[in-house]
C-alpha cells in the first residue's frame, strides 16, 4: 500500500508526518512512501533527502491525496482536506474529536477509516505510539527555552568578578510529562526548581529529577489522580489553599511554566491576575494550557502578553517551534502504529479491532463512528497505589532470647563431657584434631571469593577423595574379596581425584582480568 | 619401605597443603597456586601411603589407579561448564560410594581384636561412616539425575513425608543399637545392610523432595556430607589425615549451604525439608492470579539501540543463560559495548544458576573478565545509576515482590534491584513463573521491556545490530 505525507496546511504549523529515517523503516514495513513537495521544508528536511531514503516526491497535493491508501497528518484535516478523503483511504493524524464533533461527522460520512492520534489508548503497550507524550516532552522543554527568551537574566547563579548572579528560580505547576520535561530542562540549565501536582504519586519523580515538590497545607488526604494518569478536577478548599501557595510563590520565583490539564476540560485558573501582576518585575510565565483558555487569567493564546513589568507567553503550537525534532518524534510514533497495522509486514494494513490499541485509536470506519471507544482496561499507572506495603526486612535481627543458645550449649558440653569421661585416650586425640580442623576449615572457607564457589567444590571433591588411603590400608588384605572391594575404591576415588583435581585447574585457567 | 614416623611427616604436610589450596581459592590469583597445593598434597599422601602401607598387590593399586585416573581426565576434560554441578554431584557419590566400600572392608577385616568401650566406639565410627556415606551416595545420584534433566526438577512429596523422614531415621538409630550389639557378640553384618538400605532410602527421598531452584543448597550440603563421611572414616581408621581433610571438606560445603540458604532467605532446615517451588502454595497462586497489568515487549534491534546509547549497563544472568549457552554471545556484545565506551559491569546472585558460583565459572568460560563481575552486595546500591539492566534467564532473583510483599514465597530473600535503574530488559522464552512459582511484578514496571525468545537467538540478533 502506499503511504501519502501532504504539506500541513494549517497556518504556522512546520511539523511534518514522516522524516527520511523514518520512511527507509516504513518501506521495511512493505509499504511504499510519497511526500507532497516542500512537506518537510519547515522542519528542515528536503525534498531531497526524502528521495534519497526512497520516497516519491508528488508536486501537487491533491494528487497525493488521490494515490495514498493511507495518508499521514500532523494537524485535523482542514474541511478541504476531509473532501479529498475516499471510504478505500485511512487516514491517521491528531483530531481531538471530542472537541471537533462537525469534523468528525464529516469524516465519518466519507466512509474512510480513521485513526486519532490523541486517542492511543494511555496502556503501557501502547506507549511508543504515544503521540501526545512526545508532544507534551518536547513543549515542556521549548517552554523552558520561551522563558529563557523573555527573561533577562541567567538561569544559573555565577560568581563573578563583576558581582554575584543569583540563580533563576522556576517553579513548575502539573508535573505530567511537559512538567517533568520542563522541570529537566530548567535543572540543566542550573535554575532552582520547584514543582506542585495535585497528583502526590509524583513526587518521587520531581524530586528524581532533583527539584522540589511543594506540599500543600492541607489536612484531608485528597488525591489528584483521576482516570487514565491524568488529574481530576479537585475540591474547592483544595484549590483555595492551592491558590494561596501559588499567590506566595508569585512573590519569590522568576519564573512560572504552568502545564495544568485535565482531560475533556477548560484549563484551570490557577494564576489569577492578581498573582501574576504581584510578581517581580522582569518575571516570565509560560502557560502550556493556553490552547484550553489557559492556567493563567492574563494569558492571550498563541500570543505573548506584556503585563505591569510580566511577560506571559502564551504560544500554543510549541511543539511546532521546535518543528524538526517534533516531526522526527511524531513520525516514529506513526511507525510503530504502522508497525502494529501490518502484522505480516507486507504493506498492508489489517485494522484488527480486537486490539487494544488499534480500537482505541480508530475513531471512525465503514461509515460508523467508532469513538469513544470503551473504556481501557489498564491505566499506565497503577490503579490505585495500595497501602504501601512494608517493605520487609531482610532478615528479623531483633535481640534473640539466649536462652535456646544456652540450651544447645550446655547439651553440646554435657554430651562432650560425657565423651571424655567414658572414651579412650586415643579416640579424644582423634577428636582434639577433628574440632580444631573444623575451626580451620571454617576461617579458611569464609575468606573464598564467591565467585570462586564452584572452584571450591570441586578442590574439595577432590581433596575429599583423601578416602583412598583408608583403601590402600585395606588392598595388601589377604582376603581376596577385601582385596578387589579395596581395589575397586582405590579406582573411582582416583577418578575423583583426577577429575576433580583436573576440572578446578579448567576453570581457574578460564578466570581472566 | 619408609617408617611409620615418616609417613605421618608426609601426612602433616599433606594437610598443611590442602588448608593453603582452601586458602588460595581466596581470589583467582593465587587460586591457580592453590590448586597445585592441593595436588601436591595428594601426591605426597598417596606415595606416602603407597611406599609405608601397602605391603602386597601393587599391580592391581596401579592398575586401579590409571584407569580411575584417566577416567577422571576424560572426564573433566569432556565436560561442558554448563555441566558442572552435574559432574560435581556424580563425584560426590563416588565419595560416598567409598566410604561405604571401606567401612564395610574395615568391619570384614578380622585382623582388628578391640574390647569394651574402644570396640563400642569404633564400631559407632563404622556404622556413622557408612551411614553418611551411604546418604551421600544415593543423594548424590538423585541430585545428579535432577540436573541433568534425566529425573524431573519438580519435587517429589510423598504424603506424610516428615513422619517418613523420622522412622527412618529412628530406623537407623535402632539399628545402630543392634548392630553394636551383635558386634560385641562377634556378629552384626545384618543390622549393617538394613541400615545401608535405610541410609539409601533417605537420600533418594530428601533429594527428590526438593525442588530444581533449590540445588545450589543441595550441591553444597551434599559437598558438605563427603566431607564428614570422610572424617567419620579417618575415625575408623585411626588416621588423622583423613579426619582433618574431612572436617575441611565437610565445614567447607556446610558455609556454602549457609550462604545459599541466605541468599535465599530461608532456613536450612525448611529447604532440607523440601517442597520448596511446588507452584500449589497458596500465596503464590493467589499472587500469581493478580491482574498485575500488561507487559511490553521490545525487538533485539531496539535492545541494541538502547544498548548502544547507554553509559552504564548491568547484566544479570541466571540459569537461562546456561540452558541457552548463551554466555559467549553475551561476551561479544559486553566486548563491543565496551569498545564504544559503555560501562559494562555484571550482577551475580549467589543462588544463581544451580551450583554456588555457577555464573561466574560461565562467564570466566566465555572469557568475561573476572574484574567486571560482581557480587550482589558489592553493585546493588548502584543500580539507580544504571541505564540498561539486562537480565538474561533469570526471574526469582530480581522479583520485587521478595521486598515488598510479606506473603510472597520469597519475601524477604534478597535481591537484585534492577528496577531502580532507568531500563531493564528482559530475556525469557514466555511468561513463565520461576522455580518459585511466584508471578514477578518487574515484568509489568514501566520501566521494563521484555525481550521474548531462546536467549541465544535474540541476543545473537541483538549483536547483529550493536
Amino acid at each position: 500500500m502506499r503511504i501519502g505525507v501532504p504539506k500541513e496546511i494549517y497556518d504556522g504549523e512546520c511539523r511534518v508526518a514522516t522524516t527520511p529515517d523514518v520512511v527507509t523503516q516504513l518501506k521495511k514495513l512493505g509499504f511504499d512512501v510519497a511526500v507532497e513537495s516542500g512537506a518537510g521544508d519547515k522542519s528542515s528536511y528536503s525534498d531531497d533527502a526524502y528521495r534519497e531514503a526512497g520516497c516519491e516526491v508528488i508536486d501537487s497535493a491533491s494528487d497525493l491525496w488521490k494515490k495514498s491508501d493511507i495518508v499521514l497528518k500532523v494537524r485535523a484535516p482542514e474541511s478541504e482536506e476531509a473532501a479529498r478523503l475516499r471510504s478505500d483511504q485511512t487516514l491517521i493524524s491528531f483530531l481531538w474529536p471530542a472537541q471537533n464533533p462537525e469534523l468528525l461527522k464529516q469524516l465519518t460520512d466519507t466512509g474512510a477509516t480513521v485513526m486519532a492520534m490523541d486517542s492511543v489508548p494511555r496502556i503501557s503497550r501502547a506507549q511508543k505510539a504515544d503521540a501526545l507524550s512526545s508532544m507534551a516532552n518536547i513543549a515542556g522543554y521549548r517552554a523552558v527555552v520561551e522563558a529563557a527568551q523573555h527573561f533577562g537574566r541567567f538561569f544559573t547563579g555565577q560568581i563573578t568578578a563583576a558581582g554575584k548572579v543569583p540563580p533563576a528560580k522556576v517553579l513548575v505547576i502539573g508535573a505530567g510529562v511537559a512538567g517533568l520535561a520542563a522541570i529537566g530542562a530548567a535543572k540543566s540549565m542550573g535554575a532552582i526548581v520547584r514543582s506542585f501536582d495535585t497528583r502526590p504519586e509524583v513526587k518521587e519523580q520531581v524530586e528524581s529529577m532533583d527539584a522540589e515538590f511543594l506540599m500543600l497545607d492541607f489536612e484531608d488526604d485528597e488525591d489528584g489522580a483521576g482516570e487514565g494518569g491524568y488529574a481530576k478536577v479537585m475540591s474547592e478548599e483544595f484549590i483555595k489553599a492551592e491558590m494561596e501557595l501559588f499567590a506566595k510563590q508569585a512573590k519569590d520565583v522568576d519564573i512560572i511554566i504552568t502545564t495544568a490539564l485535565i482531560p475533556g476540560r477548560p484549563a484551570p485558573k490557577l494564576i489569577t491576575a492578581e498573582t501574576a501582576r504581584s510578581m517581580k518585575n522582569g518575571s516570565v510565565i509560560v502557560d502550556l494550557a493556553a490552547e484550553q483558555g489557559g492556567n493563567c487569567e492574563l494569558t492571550v493564546p498563541g500570543e505573548v502578553a506584556h503585563v505591569d513589568g510580566v511577560t506571559i507567553i502564551g504560544y500554543t503550537d510549541l511543539p511546532s517551534r521546535l518543528a524538526a525534532q517534533s516531526s522526527q518524534l511524531y513520525a516514529t510514533n506513526l511507525r510503530h502504529l504502522l508497525t502494529d497495522l501490518t502484522p505480516e509486514k507486507d504493506g498492508n494494513i489489517v485494522v484488527d479491532m480486537e486490539d487494544e490499541i488499534i480500537r482505541g485509536t480508530t475513531v471512525c470506519k465503514d461509515g460508523e463512528t467508532t469513538w469513544p471507544p470503551p473504556a481501557p482496561k489498564l491505566s499506565a499507572a497503577p490503579p490505585k497505589a495500595k497501602p504501601a506495603p512494608a517493605p520487609v526486612a531482610a532478615k528479623e535481627e531483633g535481640p534473640r532470647s539466649f536462652v535456646g543458645p544456652a540450651i544447645g550449649m550446655a547439651v553440646a558440653g554435657l554430651a562432650l563431657l560425657g565423651l571424655g569421661a567414658v572414651a579412650p585416650p586415643s579416640f579424644m586425640a582423634h577428636f582434639t584434631v577433628f574440632v580444631l580442623a573444623c575451626f580451620v576449615g571454617y576461617m579458611v572457607i569464609w575468606n573464598v571469593s564467591a565467585a570462586l564457589h564452584t572452584p571450591l567444590m570441586s578442590v574439595t571433591n577432590a581433596i575429599s577423595s583423601i578416602i583412598v588411603i583408608g583403601a590402600l590400608m585395606q588392598i595388601s588384605s589377604s582376603n581376596s574379596l577385601t582385596m578387589w572391594i579395596a581395589a575397586v575404591t582405590v579406582g573411582i576415588t582416583s577418578i575423583n581425584i583426577a577429575g576433580g583435581f583436573a576440572v578446578t585447574r579448567r576453570m581457574l585457567e578460564m578466570f581472566r582480568k | 619401605m619408609i617408617n611409620a614416623g615418616i609417613v605421618t611427616v608426609s601426612y602433616i604436610i599433606a594437610t598443611i597443603l590442602f588448608i593453603l589450596a582452601l586458602g588460595g581459592l581466596s581470589n583467582q590469583e593465587t587460586a591457580r597456586r592453590g590448586n597445585w597445593y592441593g595436588i601436591i598434597g595428594m601426591a605426597i599422601a598417596l606415595i606416602a601411603t603407597i611406599l609405608g602401607v601397602v605391603t602386597r598387590n601393587y599391580t592391581i593399586l596401579l592398575v586401579a589407579l590409571l584407569i580411575g585416573g584417566s577416567i577422571g581426565l576424560l572426564l573433566a576434560k569432556r565436560v561442558q561448564m554448563t555441566q558442572m554441578p552435574e559432574l560435581v554431584a556424580i563425584l560426590h557419590s563416588l565419595v560416598g560410594v567409598a566410604a561405604v566400600a571401606v567401612g564395610y572392608v574395615n568391619f570384614m577385616d578380622p585382623t582388628e581384636h578391640l574390647v569394651g568401650v574402644e570396640l563400642t566406639i569404633h564400631d559407632i565410627e563404622t556404622y556413622l561412616g557408612i551411614l553418611i556415606g551411604a546418604v551421600t551416595f544415593s543423594g548424590s545420584v538423585i541430585a545428579f539425575g535432577k540436573l541433568s534433566g534425566r529425573i524431573s526438577g519438580n519435587p517429589m512429596i510423598l504424603p506424610a513425608r516428615h513422619w517418613l523422614n523420622l522412622a527412618l531415621l529412628l530406623g537407623a538409630i535402632w539399628f545402630g543399637r543392634e548392630f553394636v550389639m551383635q558386634s560385641a557378640a562377634g556378629g552384626g553384618m545384618q543390622p549393617l545392610i538394613i541400615m545401608t538400605v535405610i541410609a539409601l532410602l533417605f537420600g533418594i527421598h530428601m533429594v527428590m523432595a526438593i525442588g530444581g531452584a533449590d540445588m545450589p543448597v543441595v550441591v553444597s550440603m551434599l559437598n558438605s556430607y563427603s566431607g564428614w563421611a570422610a572424617s567419620a572414616t579417618g575415625f575408623m581408621l585411626g588416621n588423622d589425615l583423613l579426619i582433618v581433610t574431612g572436617a575441611l571438606v565437610g565445614s567447607s560445603g556446610a558455609i556454602l549451604s549457609y550462604i545459599m540458604c541466605r541468599a535465599m532467605n530461608r532456613k536450612f532446615l525448611a529447604v532440607i525439608a523440601g517442597g520448596f517451588g511446588t507452584g500449589g502454595g497458596s500465596p503464590a497462586a493467589a499472587g500469581g492470579g493478580e491482574d498485575q497489568g500488561e507487559v511490553v515487549p521490545i525487538e533485539p534491534l531496539e535492545t541494541a539501540e538502547l544498548l548502544a546509547n547507554a553509559k552504564e549497563v548491568m547484566i544479570i544472568p541466571g540459569y537461562g543463560m546456561a540452558v541457552a549457552q548463551a554466555q559467549h554471545t553475551v561476551f561479544e556484545i559486553t566486548r563491543t559495548l565496551r569498545e564504544k565506551g559503555v560501562n559494562v559491569r555484571f550482577g551475580i546472585h549467589p543462588v544463581a544458576g544451580r551450583m554456588p558460583g555457577h555464573m561466574n565459572v560461565l562467564l570466566a568460560e566465555a572469557k568475561v573478565p573476572y574484574d567486571i563481575v560482581f557480587e550482589m552486595d558489592e553493585i546493588n546500591e548502584d543500580f539507580p545509576k544504571v541505564d540498561v539492566s539486562v537480565v538474561i534467564g533469570a526471574n526469582d532473583i530480581v522479583n520485587p515482590s521478595a521486598l515488598t510483599d510479606p506473603n510472597s514465597p520469597i519475601a524477604g530473600m534478597p535481591v537484585l534491584e534492577c528496577w531502580k535503574g532507568k531500563v531493564s530488559i528482559v530475556l525469557k522464552r514466555s511468561m513463565a513463573t520461576g522455580y518459585a512459582g511466584v508471578q514477578n511484578p518487574l515484568f509489568f514496571e514501566d520501566n521494563t521491556r521484555m525481550l521474548f525468545g531462546d536467549a541465544k537467538a535474540t541476543l545473537d540478533e541483538v549483536l547483529k545490530n550493536l
